[in-house]
């Protein structure tokens, strides 16, 4: 008996599908690259700065709060990376270094390890990090003044603010087919629709994000900003307009379907999605900031957990 | 044996085989030199032994430890004892390995023929220990009120084909079998359910047929019961509570030969899952070790191998090559370590693949938090733990490869541990 080789007891399942973690990640920054690709291209090697800056930063970050914690690296897993390049998306492209670095702190260690780690965070951590670099330093996302110095094709006037400010003739200005392929200014990687629409298209099919989450934030924004621009066309901008302008397709496809902060079951996912699109227009049209997607996604990922209660009974449960 | 679908969206389908897609006849391993019985052990220090090394045992034969043993377990073979040593199971289990020194022939015990000549429920312990493993026990209990039989002429698990073999085959057996089962029980509502596409030709049988879907986990009990007799088990209840005993189309069919020849039916069907996921049917006895099956069809053993009985999303690992073939035993599979699920240390990150694929809509990811923490009576209480049926497509499906189903039935054992504490203290 003894001369035996010796056997392995595990537990069943002994099958596994094959999904992980780490494909998750890097399929989800596959499906971002088109956009960021267009970004590259409008913007030129500051952009490229900004993204290399913010990944590099956000894995050492990573791996500096794993050594100081003494856990395990957990680099490999493309979280960190994955976050950095979101927040990137997100920055202008003449983002100064330190805020970049600003930035991926506040998302890789406030947004996420002191709530305990991927899987914990309470709130999207690259939303979070925004959101606190838009509260700190203001000038850094106006975008009209940041990229005042480029020289570019289409009109250099940041969509959102100048509906914001000059109401919907400033946003029927704007085509919507120069919106969706990027031809307006904003965050590197969130300018061109279709490039985030594609990459949005793939996560949804191959099942990296929930599709319930990301159309009814499409959805709800639509019909929210459809409702406003009905009661007074003059004031407020026509739904196609809140779709692709601003962080709006971005926060649907990246920031709302990030897995720890959103709900599972079928029909929060459907209230939290369409909650997010009308805090986004709420805010847009009728509150105090530029861009109401950031800010609308902290909120949903509050009442997250209170959403989540609403889920089908068990099948055998006793009440 | 495991296709992956290019589009995530939907839940993962996985289909049971149906013979006879992949299997071929089943081939005889003859039996061993020697076997091993495994005897439900229970304390009785004082109690004098019934049963030494260098007793003779014959086929058939109810062994007891000594005088007054609640438990017993029915020799398949015929030989000297040789061995007598402790044996640990699954979840703190304790058996008495007894190991039986083969003679060439079988010789038959005259009790367990005697017994066998007509349906007699004196002879339900002797039946416990037939090929199958039918639940006599359960069945002859007076306190149980079972009302309905249900014959599983499918198999749980994913590629295991022994059942469905058995219905195929041996419909005559399962007939007589029936019909012994309904003289014995008294019970005369009998079903059999099936995969199979076709249900012409079960006519005759005495049972009523039903046909089960072939997607998992559509042929374990609790699905059947859901799909097939309407009824959903509730939280924390067994079928048998509800009336509904389950037997293998196997146990009914060795039944039928049984009474047939009123002797005990010594072929042990099983089928054995090789590396590559090829099954293979084999008949053998109960008691062989299952390191001699797998070197009759030559599967190399290395290091760190799994070595399952049972079937991929259920089955259970053992720990050594000794390990017999017990009367219930469905399936024998090999895993080789590099092709094994293994398990992370990674937190659950709320993915919601578990709560697409869980066929009775737990909320798994806030479940597995309460197990991670051991928290399991606030895991019942409120997220669904008893209305798990244990089908491993969480565990399966998880991107974070979290044990999920291991702490599901860590969870249920030790809130069944600490019932039984709380029970005998008062």
């Amino acid at each position: 008996m003894f001369e035996q080789k010796k056997l392995v007891v595990s537990h069943p399942p002994f099958w596994h599908n094959g999904n992980r973690l780490t494909q998750r990640s890097y399929h989800i920054m596959l499906a971002a690259l088109p956009a960021v690709l267009v970004g590259f291209k409008t913007y030129g090697m500051p952009a490229v700065g900004v993204v290399c800056l913010s990944i590099a930063s956000a894995i050492l970050w990573e791996l500096g709060f794993n050594k100081v914690a003494k856990q395990p690296v957990t680099i490999g897993d493309g979280s960190a990376a994955l976050t950095g390049l979101l927040l990137a998306m997100l920055f202008p492209a003449t983002m100064p270094w330190w805020a970049v670095i600003t930035g991926t702190f506040l998302a890789i260690v406030i947004g996420k390890h002191i709530f305990g780690g991927i899987g914990s965070n309470a709130f999207n951590p690259v939303a979070l990090a925004v959101a606190i670099l838009m509260v700190s330093w203001k000038h850094l996302f106006d975008f009209d003044g940041m990229l005042v110095n480029y020289d570019l094709q289409f009109t250099a006037l940041y969509p959102i603010a100048a509906a914001k400010h000059f109401g919907a003739q400033a946003a029927a200005s704007f085509n919507l087919w120069d919106l969706a392929i990027g031809w307006q200014t904003g965050g590197i990687g969130t300018a061109c629709g279709l490039g985030l629409l594609l990459g949005g298209l793939y996560l949804m099919l191959r099942g990296f994000i929930r599709w319930e989450i990301c159309l009814s934030f499409m959805a709800g924004i639509y019909i929210s900003a459809l409702l406003f621009h009905l009661v007074d066309p003059m004031r407020f901008a026509g739904p196609g307009f809140h779709l692709l302008a601003g962080y709006t397709l971005f926060g649907a496809i990246f920031l709302a379907t990030e897995d720890s902060s959103s709900p599972v079951n079928f029909i929060p996912m459907l209230i939290y999605g369409a909650a997010g699109g009308l805090m986004t227009v709420l805010i847009r049209n009728i509150g105090n900031y530029v861009d109401g997607v950031i800010l609308a996604i902290l909120v949903i990922n509050l009442v997250q957990p209170l959403l989540d209660k609403i889920r089908p009974q068990a099948i055998g449960k006793v009440v | 044996m495991l296709k992956k679908s290019f589009f995530g969206l939907a839940k993962p389908r996985m289909e049971y085989d149906l013979l006879p897609a992949r299997m071929t006849e089943p081939e005889t391993v003859v039996a061993p030199k020697t076997a091993t019985l495994l005897h439900p052990k229970q304390d009785a220090p004082n109690a004098p032994a019934l049963l030494k090394v260098g007793d003779t045992v014959k086929t058939g034969q109810k062994i007891s430890l000594y005088a007054d043993d609640p438990a017993c377990v029915i020799s398949s073979v015929t030989g000297t004892v040789a061995a007598m040593s402790p044996f640990s199971g699954d979840f703190g289990k304790n058996y008495t390995a007894i190991t039986i020194e083969v003679d060439g022939e079988h010789v038959f015990d005259d009790r367990f023929e005697e017994l066998a000549r007509q349906p007699d429920p004196a002879a339900a312990p002797y039946l416990a220990g037939i090929p199958g493993g039918p639940p006599m026990g359960t069945l002859m209990d007076p306190a149980s009120e079972i009302k309905t039989i249900v014959i599983r002429g499918a198999d749980h698990d994913l590629l295991v084909g022994t059942n469905q073999y058995i219905v195929k085959t041996g419909l005559a057996d399962i007939q007589r079998g029936i019909k012994a089962l309904k003289d014995l029980t008294g019970i005369e509502q009998i079903i059999l359910v099936t995969a199979a596409e076709s249900l012409q030709g079960f006519g005759h049988l005495g049972a009523r047929v039903k046909s089960i879907g072939r997607d998992y986990p559509d042929a374990l009990d609790h699905m059947i019961m859901k799909n097939v007799l309407d009824e959903v088990v509730p939280a924390g209840k067994t079928c048998e509570e509800l009336g509904v005993c389950f037997i293998n189309a196997e146990a009914v069919a060795s039944i039928g030969k049984t009474f047939d020849s009123g002797r005990m039916p010594s072929a042990k069907l099983l089928t054995l899952i090789n590396k590559n996921g090829g099954p293979q049917l084999v008949r053998t006895t109960i008691g062989t070790p299952i390191g001699k099956i797998l070197q009759r069809f030559s599967i190399a053993i290395e290091e760190k191998d799994r070595v399952i009985l049972g079937g991929p999303m259920r089955g259970s690992a053992v720990f050594s090559l000794d390990h017999p073939v017990l009367p219930d035993t469905d399936a024998i599979m090999v895993v080789d370590d590099s092709r094994a699920a293994a398990a992370s240390q990674y937190p659950c990150v709320n993915c919601g693949d578990c709560i697409r694929a869980c066929p009775v809509q737990i909320p798994v990811n806030m479940l597995v938090r309460f197990l991670e923490a051991g928290q399991y009576e606030e895991a019942a209480e409120r997220y669904d733990l008893l209305c798990c049926i244990e089908c491993g497509l969480c565990s399966f499906v998880c991107i974070s490869k979290i044990p999920i189903f291991q702490y599901i039935k860590l969870a249920k054992h030790e809130l069944d541990r600490a019932q039984t504490v709380e029970e005998t203290n008062v």
